[in-house]
């Protein structure tokens, strides 16, 4: 259980109201309201260049709003920053752990920083580096650890003054889909131990896994809210694809299928890849895709069945995929592109 | 969401006195995890030891013989405060490279986003670079007695010296703080971030005496604080006049100081 529990407050653990930011000309948010009760999960998503990490790095009182305003257990992020600072814990986009020292040098000296007494420094570093797998490679220097162990030290040394509040900003970016896992279990863990918890995501799978409530956001803005299932209930649960080989055929093609979908399928004119979003008639719906386009002569590739995934709602939501956002491109290389569809599908065949 | 107007808890701060020991405590527990992590470093090691040292020897054994000085002992004596100063300056390498690095990787924003004195970082940095900053002018010391420098005006003002060197590494440790928090890219700054130290240093009275460089040079190389500090630092190694040098120096340093410490401290928290 959270040691440091806040007095004095009733409302929600986060409290975000109207929250405006920008950097020169780039409106990162543009005014996002949303809380979450104690000891709730809330997994903030968007693809990049949402504004995600500007609103956590807002909550954890790194950057100031330029307007509206931010409460972590009622204390103001900008006015009562310090007391923010004593409740909450961050683990940032990219791994904040020092190379050079071992993976207990590391949690020791958060301890100390923390203000927690020599031994009690020792003693709760021993202990989180037992929850989180570490104790075998405790004592070796952190540069030789693997993505998955550098993940882990980072979000242990974030607990290690057990914080009511902790913000993770995209905790399994980079990790190969056995090590999410894994950490996605470490979360849930940590959850269970009634921690309050705002995570931020680029994948639906992830949120939907992880949040009690997830609020999406693109382009600085709140556009959807609420569970992950009402979430794909918006965007009509499974989709059937499948990409048209000859481009000339596309409009033929659409014309096949355009009445076995909940409204319109949509068509990705670049490279032939037309969607229609089925509910839960996924099978059926399949049979009678493929039946069509026999039918009209049409040849495809890759058709298939697949969960929604954070492209489907940002299409169904906005009328644009996730990718057309406005990041430099430098931004955005950094990252892998889609290549999670390979995890949706592996959980979508739970 | 929702429009209910909460009013936020205010918080009493910790009271001073408490502040104060803890921005003591946060600052000594990150001077020793920076000095730890200084000894895991073996390029810092080059950096800090073998650099500074191959420096003293080739301009002892190389140029020395093809530079004509006019100070008693010879050029030997003339080279040790020069080399002290250039490598207390080029130390501050370690400080831009490392805080650039700790903003690039996050770990900067965790120290903002903990109850830590905001000063902690700098300052334990700060402390950390003097450390071992003195440990590279010790090492330099030695090898130029090893090679015939000798202290010609008596130890208090030998030992003046080497702390005025302490100092000036130090004022242009903020400075490099400051390039290193502001660029925030280790390789930025380590393949550009530190360019300004080589005219400061090479064109000064380092390692040639002013007078052999052409008379437009002569005007910069007179007048700049690296020469001022310099010649201070050799009257004290070998004897002249001080009171002069010691005020301009003295207030070279505090300029700086008061200058860059708080741009420094600002990129910090603007992070
Ligand atoms: N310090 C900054 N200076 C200028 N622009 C910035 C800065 N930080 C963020 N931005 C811009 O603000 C927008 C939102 O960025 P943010 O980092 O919050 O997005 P994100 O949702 O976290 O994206 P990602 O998934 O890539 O991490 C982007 O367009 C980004 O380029
Ligand atoms: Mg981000």
């Amino acid at each position: 259980m959270p040691d440091r529990e806040p007095a004095g407050w009733d409302g929600p653990a986060i409290l975000v109201e109207d929250l405006h930011k920008s950097f020169g000309e780039v409106q990162a948010l543009r005014g996002i309201d949303f809380s979450v009760e104690r000891g709730r999960v809330l997994g903030l998503l968007g693809p990049n260049g949402a504004g995600k990490t500007t609103a956590v790095k807002v909550l954890t009182t790194l950057l100031a709003p330029d307007r509206g305003r931010a409460l972590v257990e009622g204390r103001d992020v900008v006015r009562s920053a310090a007391a923010v600072r004593e409740l909450i814990g961050l683990a940032g986009q990219s791994a904040a752990i020092q190379e050079e020292l071992t993976g207990r040098e590391n949690l020791e000296i958060m301890a100390r920083l923390y203000h927690l007494g020599r031994t009690e420094a020792r003693r709760r570093a021993g202990e989180l580096l037992a929850l989180f797998d570490l104790a075998d490679a405790a004592d070796r220097p952190a540069k030789g650890y693997s993505g998955g162990m550098q993940r882990r030290l980072d979000l242990a040394a974030s607990l290690v003054a057990r914080p009511a509040v902790l913000f993770l900003d995209e905790p399994t970016s980079g990790l190969d889909p056995r090590s999410r896992i894994g950490m996605w279990a470490v979360i849930r863990e940590l959850v269970a131990a009634g921690t309050t918890l705002l995570l931020t995501t680029q994948y639906l799978e992830e949120a939907d896994e992880l949040a009690d409530e997830i609020v999406v956001i693109d382009h600085g803005r709140v556009i959807a809210a609420g569970t992950g299932e009402q979430l794909k209930g918006r965007i009509g649960g499974d989709v059937v694809e499948f990409v048209v080989v000859d481009p000339g055929r596309l409009a033929a093609a659409v014309d096949a299928v355009a009445s076995l979908g909940d409204g319109e399928p949509t068509v990705e004119a670049g490279d032939g890849r037309v969607a229609i979003r089925v509910g839960s008639r996924g099978s059926e719906s399949l049979v009678l895709t493929v039946r069509q386009l026999d039918a009209a002569g049409i040849r495809t590739e890759g058709l298939g069945i697949r969960r929604p995934s954070l492209d489907d709602v940002f299409l169904a939501l906005t009328g644009h995929g996730a990718e057309a956002d406005s990041a430099p491109a430098e931004r955005r290389s950094r990252r892998r592109p889609r290549a999670e569809a390979g995890v949706t599908r592996r959980d979508g065949t739970r | 969401m929702t429009a209910v107007a909460l009013a936020a808890v205010d918080v009493a701060g910790p009271p001073l006195r408490e502040r104060l020991g803890r921005a003591l405590s946060d600052t000594w527990n990150l001077t020793r995890r920076d000095m730890k992590i200084w000894t895991r470093n073996p390029a810092f090691l080059v950096f800090a030891i073998v650099q500074p040292v191959m420096f003293v020897l080739l301009f002892r054994y190389v140029f020395g013989g093809a530079i004509q000085v006019q100070v008693p002992g010879g050029y030997v004596n003339f080279l040790m405060p020069g080399i002290i100063a250039q490598s207390a300056a080029f130390a501050s390498f370690g400080t831009a490279i490392a805080l650039a690095r700790q903003m690039q990787r996050g770990v900067i924003d965790r120290f903002r986003s903990m109850p830590m004195a905001r000063s902690a970082v700098l300052l334990g940095r700060l402390v950390a670079d003097s450390f071992r900053m003195l440990v590279t002018l010790l090492v330099i010391l030695a090898v130029g007695y090893a090679v015939g420098f000798r202290f010609e005006n008596g130890v208090l003002p030998g030992v003046l010296m080497m702390l005025l060197g302490l100092a000036f590494g130090v004022a242009v440790c903020t400075v490099s703080a400051y390039v290193g928090l502001a660029i925030r890219d280790e390789e930025s700054v380590g393949s550009f971030g530190l360019i300004w130290l080589f005219p400061l240093t090479f064109v000064s009275a380092a390692f040639v005496p002013v007078s052999s460089m052409p008379g437009w040079l002569q005007a910069f190389a007179n007048n700049q604080p690296v020469t001022i500090v310099i010649d201070e630092m050799r009257h004290l190694a070998l004897g002249g006049a001080l009171v002069e040098g010691a005020w301009q120096s003295a207030a070279w340093l505090a300029g700086v100081l008061l200058v860059f410490v708080p741009l420094a401290v600002r990129s910090y928290r603007r992070a």
